[in-house]
């Protein structure tokens, strides 16, 4: 029996809701009204420099970076699970990049994929463990947040005996092709262009102030797009809610909450992994410290963004603007003088707020009381 | 009368040395309500499973549709058409009513990377299911956790009819309602069987299942102890089968008749 009925006849006993509770219902309600508040703060104290056009790619740099991170990570806890090992997988995943192209001398287009991929078998052996053990994703990925680390400064140390650092990456991809996928500037014509035509702001030689769009914040851009397509528009979405709001019941309904938990475990991973080669090839070094205490920001800006910590609820584009209020406070607090030590007050602060935040939205959401 | 959708036949379950079910017969026909009544431990719980293909039977048989049938795995049975409402529902209450309702079996269109989820069509379906059944949502993204029990259950039985089942087991449905949202569920049970859908329905509460029985088997200590159809048998005879007869008796004079 599957009929498609017409067009539902509309019930006169329920009021048209308003637009503002629907607005409620919306898991990024949260993130967009905390970005509203801290541009209106740095509108107000920060130096008009931070809103024209280099100001904003500068914080909207540091907010792709995090960005990355966060998206996949609020995918995972939709999904109902976490992973803390992603900072250190940054480190883990740049050194397997950094060998791949100085000391095995591979071309880009074998290195990347390479340390994608050995980055996403990680993250599905962290979620083998997970669901073979049963134990919470916290516990075991805290394992593997120790164990990457170090096994990132005793590589690099074999690596390069004896250094934390492996230098001479940019040297190595100078010339490859893919290099301007994942490093520098994107748009370098366009914005020459503007600024030839007077549009943008140029150097007294004619070269534009800005350069380029940083392709970070592309990666960034589109993976936002793709996780929220994804989430909302596609079966596998379904299943990454189902599969974080009540794992039983999902596979009772013939989901299957293993194969999902696993791809988002290993998706995950490959962002820090995509970070990582980002980062690499940008700063033209490998570092044991590389992407230090980045699972607990990605984690933050995901919560900013409407994740609830006991998965199942939650969105790509509340990150996404998780993200942008985390690089806009970053950044924004060298644009009004603030001591640059207030970041930690403040990200503590949204976190509690947004934690606060959320449990009200959900009891509203399931209407509990 | 018609032929049964399933019949079981002396079926007997072993769990090592434990004998959980030890000759029980029952059958479902189409359009009917047949009520399987029992006490906690009778061995409800491992007949629904054995019926619904998550455990197989030590000995005795399965017939479906007419042919023997031995169910691999719960997903066999779903797809055969025995769709079964346990007591959790298989509902996820941070989601929608729509999407719950497709939960697993989403409707797509457009291919490749545009392929997506028929949002229109999910949302118009759950919409004219529930509004079978006497349910009107706020709209099919209310989020199942602003209904009541009464109302999730029906979720989920409409779910089930919606996708096929030719048997719906429902396993205890209204042990945890007050006593109108009882009233709903069974309003909806009734709505099935005219359907033509054969309605199973666990239930230890012998006045919900008077209410819409067509058949009675009671299951005691792992047994059948027979079968009666509406109007064989009284509530009261019902009570005593469950409870294994004599105890309940001497009981009930003491309570003064209100177990």
């Amino acid at each position: 029996m599957t009929n498609t009925p017409d067009s539902a006849p509309v019930d006169e006993r329920i009021r048209a809701e308003p637009l503002v509770a629907r607005l409620m219902k919306r898991p990024e309600l949260g993130a967009i009204a905390g970005l509203v508040l801290v541009t209106g703060f740095f509108l107000a104290t920060a130096s008009e420099a931070m809103f024209s056009l280099s100001g904003v790619l500068n914080f909207l740099s540091p907010a792709a970076q995090l960005g990355i991170l966060a998206i996949a990570a609020s995918l995972l806890m939709i999904g109902g699970e976490f992973d803390l090992s992603i900072g250190s997988m940054v480190a883990f995943a740049g050194m397997i990049f950094g060998a791949c192209v100085v000391n095995l001398g591979l071309p880009l287009i074998l290195s990347i994929p390479l340390t994608l991929v050995f980055a996403a078998l990680i993250g599905a052996a962290n979620g083998l463990i997970v669901l073979r053990t049963g134990l919470p994703s916290f516990i075991v990925t805290l394992a593997g947040l120790f164990m990457l680390r170090g096994l990132s400064l005793v590589g690099l140390k074999w690596l390069t005996g004896g250094s934390t650092q492996l230098r001479g990456i940019r040297e190595a991809v100078a010339e490859d092709l893919l290099t301007p996928l994942f490093s520098g500037d994107a748009f370098g014509g366009l914005f020459a262009g503007l600024a030839q035509a007077g549009l943008i702001d140029s150097f007294p030689n004619g070269a534009p102030k800005v350069p380029g769009i940083p392709v970070e914040i592309l990666w960034f851009i589109g993976l936002a797009l793709a996780a929220t397509w994804v989430l909302l528009r596609t079966p596998a979405g379904n299943w990454i809610f189902a599969a974080g709001g009540d794992a039983t019941a999902a596979s009772n309904s013939g989901v299957p909450v293993r194969k999902v938990k696993i791809a988002l475990f290993m998706l995950t991973a490959a962002c820090a992994a995509l970070l990582a080669i980002m980062q690499v090839m940008d700063a033209g070094s490998t570092d044991a410290r590389r992407g230090f205490q980045k699972e607990f920001e990605a984690i933050i800006a995901a919560v900013i963004g409407g994740c609830l910590l006991t998965g199942g609820y939650g969105s790509a584009i509340g990150a996404f603007f998780g993200s942008v209020i985390f690089g806009m406070v970053v950044i924004g607090l060298t644009y009004n003088g603030f001591d640059q030590d207030w970041f930690q007050v403040f990200l503590g602060g949204m976190l509690l707020l947004a934690v606060i935040f959320n449990n009200a939205i959900r009891k509203r959401v399931t209407g509990e009381r | 009368m018609s032929d049964p959708i399933i019949r079981l036949d002396s079926i007997e379950k072993h769990f090592g040395n434990v004998i959980a079910l030890n000759g029980v017969s029952f059958d479902v026909r189409p359009g009917e309500c047949h009520c399987l009544l029992g006490d906690n431990g009778a061995g409800k719980s491992t007949f629904i499973k054995t019926m619904s293909g998550v455990h197989r039977p030590t000995k005795g048989t399965i017939t479906f549709e007419g042919r023997p049938m031995s169910f691999a795995s719960p997903r066999a049975a779903m797809e055969a058409g025995i769709a079964t409402v346990f007591q959790d529902l298989a509902m996820i209450p941070l989601m929608a009513v729509s999407r719950n309702f497709f939960m697993g079996r989403e409707p797509t269109r457009g291919w490749g990377p545009t392929r997506r989820i028929d949002l229109a069509q999910m949302n118009a379906v759950t919409m004219a299911e529930m509004r079978k059944m006497g349910i009107n949502l706020r709209g099919p993204d209310q989020a199942v956790g602003t209904l009541s029990g009464g109302e999730r259950q029906t979720v989920a039985i409409a779910r089930a009819v919606h996708f096929g089942a030719k048997v719906l087991i429902l396993d205890e449905p209204t042990s945890a309602l007050g006593v109108r949202q009882t009233a709903n569920v069974l309003a909806t049970i009734d709505k099935v069987r005219a359907q033509g859908v054969g309605v199973v329905f666990i239930s230890h509460n012998v006045r919900h299942a008077m209410a819409v029985g067509d058949r009675f088997t009671v299951l005691n200590r792992g047994k059948t102890l027979g079968t009666a159809a509406r109007g064989e048998i009284t509530s009261e005879q019902l009570q005593d089968l469950m409870a294994g007869g004599q105890e309940l008796a001497r009981l009930e004079s003491t309570l003064g008749g209100t177990v």
